[in-house]
């Protein structure tokens, strides 16, 4: 192996290192994400004020936003260790990469509902087809079809080499949906924050949507370390250090 | 109107508002316990295999007709 890749990260690739790793990393992970939560929640519903033309729907945007951009995260890291899943042949890579799509799945799901529970009192309708919308919903399409394909196969590492494929093959829905409403004239707002730039959002409204966001994003973090180490779990039951976890959880 | 029940009421917007955030919380909900459920099951199905594996080495194999 390349010699400039540090021992450590190396050993970290090992399932009962990962297994430790992820434990250790989770319950602070929910801490944060419990704690961002409830400080973006009191800052969104309660500290700032009502939109002038929207009135209090807008508050909607304290979960649909961070979900939004959540559900094409989680998609990019789907597709990065998919991509390091497929290339280097790595397990953990494929556990990363198999564990991220119902999480994403979630998040693009509860951006559908909460947009079209925001829709509906705005634009008069709970659903069109247009671009953004459309994209949100193949992306969620595309998640469905991982999780499918992984589960379709006898050999679980088989399948999630083929989820990896159209996981990364998929990762071109993700600028789309990004510039949708930059590229075709939608319904759907243009974006209001703006990482490089100014954001067209006074300082009380974006500071909960900035708290709901690192909630999430700490949220898939404590998630995807659940979720690995069961699959972990799952895929090393022969092995006798996870005998020796089922051993001392059975006696409790 | 109380500031609780002013709060609630959203400006109106409440039947919107409150239904989104009772499916986000929802769903995630159901994020965070699946796992927890798959983890038992896991778990226990691996120590029945144990079981079996153990009372299978303690018994001599039966003999054949």
């Amino acid at each position: 192996m390349a010699t400039w890749i540090p021992l450590w990260l190396h050993k970290l690739g090992s399932p009962p290192t990962f297994y430790r790793f992820a434990g250790a990393v989770m319950p602070w992970a929910m801490g944060l994400a419990l704690l961002f939560g409830v400080i973006g929640l009191y800052g969104g519903l309660v500290l700032a004020p009502p939109d002038y033309q929207q009135g209090d729907a807008y508050r909607i945007i304290f979960i649909h936003v961070p979900s939004a951009w959540m559900s094409m995260f989680v998609y990019a890291a789907m597709g990065v260790s998919g991509f390091v899943a497929l290339v280097w042949r790595i397990k953990l890579a494929e556990v990363v990469a198999m564990e991220s799509a119902p999480i994403g799945a979630a998040f693009a799901f509860i951006t559908l509902v909460t947009g079209s529970l925001w829709g509906k009192p705005m634009w008069g309708t709970w659903w069109t087809w247009d671009a953004r919308l459309t994209s949100e919903l193949v992306l969620l399409f595309l998640y469905l079809g991982v999780i499918g394909l992984y589960h379709a196969f006898e050999d679980r590492r088989q399948g999630a080499r083929a989820a990896s494929f159209l996981a990364i093959i998929g990762v071109i829905n993700v600028p789309i949906v990004h510039f949708s409403v930059v590229w075709w004239n939608t319904l759907h707002q243009g974006s209001t924050v703006n990482i490089f730039g100014h954001s067209k959002m006074p300082w009380e409204m974006l500071w909960p949507l900035l708290a709901m966001t690192l909630a999430t994003k700490c949220w898939y973090a404590a998630s995807l370390c659940r979720r690995a180490r069961t699959d972990i779990l799952a895929l090393e039951g022969g092995k006798d250090w996870v005998r020796a976890i089922a051993e001392a959880e059975g006696a409790r | 109107m109380s500031a609780l029940q002013h709060f609630l009421a959203m400006g109106g917007y409440a039947m919107y508002v409150w239904p989104a955030y009772a499916v986000f919380f929802a769903v995630l909900v159901v994020d965070g316990v699946a796992p927890r459920l798959r983890r038992r099951r896991i778990l226990r199905e691996l120590r029945g295999r144990l079981a079996r594996q153990a009372a299978r080495e303690r018994r001599p194999s039966p003999p054949a007709n």
